[in-house]
């Protein structure tokens, strides 16, 4: 799971499971955040080519990591979304806050 | 009077219960993948779309994720189990899933969008927002300290076959 993240520049990239649930999430927030802080970066890349399956543990993930880095000035970006992941991310109204790809 | 008995037959082919099936299982999370895909399992006797099917799992992972860290508090005991109940009803899916929890006290409030008691759990506050969207009829029924049922009944087949432009997916 260590591959899934990578930094480049200043983006963190999160290749995300297939499944995305509460159960994966504690991990993937963990790991971003110990990224975020250790290497200071200042943008985050959700990459969700892999992935079939996201409740709204998801949104926590996302929104959890936007409040860590917005206050710098940072981004987040959703990318590789196909239509249920999108349609999970408009409804939760993250569609103002997370470029979505 | 023909087309009469017809309607009368087809509505009672709708409400009769043409399959059934229960699960029960510890509050842990390792089970929430297990359930959603074995009600989706359930389902494809329906022959369901693929956003159907998306739906479906979506809905059962945030009922059953509710039981798991708000009806029991995410506490790992033997004793702490999730029912899930289907029915399939003609075209009909229903799904219950019950908990022996601690119960909601305000259910108006718990299912308010973005409404959360666990924030330090990265909890969004979704949860039962997704099960409405993702389902017709969501009913939830919960006394504190008397656990929790959530009902939902979806209607499969309103939706017609969608060619999946993701195949060809934009970066």
């Amino acid at each position: 799971m260590e591959e899934d993240f990578k930094v480049i520049d200043n983006y963190l990239m999160i290749r995300m499971p297939d499944e995305i649930d509460h159960h994966q999430s504690v991990y993937i927030s963990k790991n971003a955040d110990k990224y975020i802080m250790d290497e200071k970066v200042g943008n985050v890349v959700f990459d969700f080519e892999r992935t079939t399956f996201m409740d709204s543990s998801g949104i926590g993930i996302i929104v959890g990591r936007y409040k860590k880095i917005a206050c710098f000035g940072g981004k987040v970006y959703a990318i590789n979304t196909d239509s249920r992941i999108r349609r999970v991310l408009m409804l939760s109204g993250l569609h103002n806050v997370v470029e979505i790809m | 009077m023909v087309c009469k008995m017809i309607e009368i037959v087809n509505w009672k082919q709708g409400t009769e219960i043409k399959n059934e099936m229960q699960l029960e299982f510890r509050a842990i999370s390792d089970n929430e993948a297990f359930a959603r895909t074995a009600v989706a399992a359930f389902v494809a006797q329906l022959n369901p779309t693929l956003e159907e099917i998306s739906d479906i799992k979506t809905a059962v992972s945030e009922a059953v994720t509710n039981s798991i860290i708000h009806g029991y508090e995410g506490e790992n005991s033997e004793e702490n189990r999730v029912w899930v109940h289907c029915f399939i009803k003609g075209d009909v899916l229903e799904v219950e899933i019950r908990d022996n929890g601690v119960g909601i006290g305000d259910i108006d409030r718990a299912m308010e969008p973005l409404f959360t008691t666990k924030p330090e759990l990265e909890r969004s506050g979704m949860g039962f927002s997704f099960m409405e969207a993702f389902m017709d009829d969501l009913e939830v029924l919960s006394e504190p300290g008397q656990g929790t049922t959530v009902h939902m009944v979806k209607k499969l087949g309103t939706m017609p076959w969608i060619a999946d432009a993701d195949e060809a997916r934009i970066f």
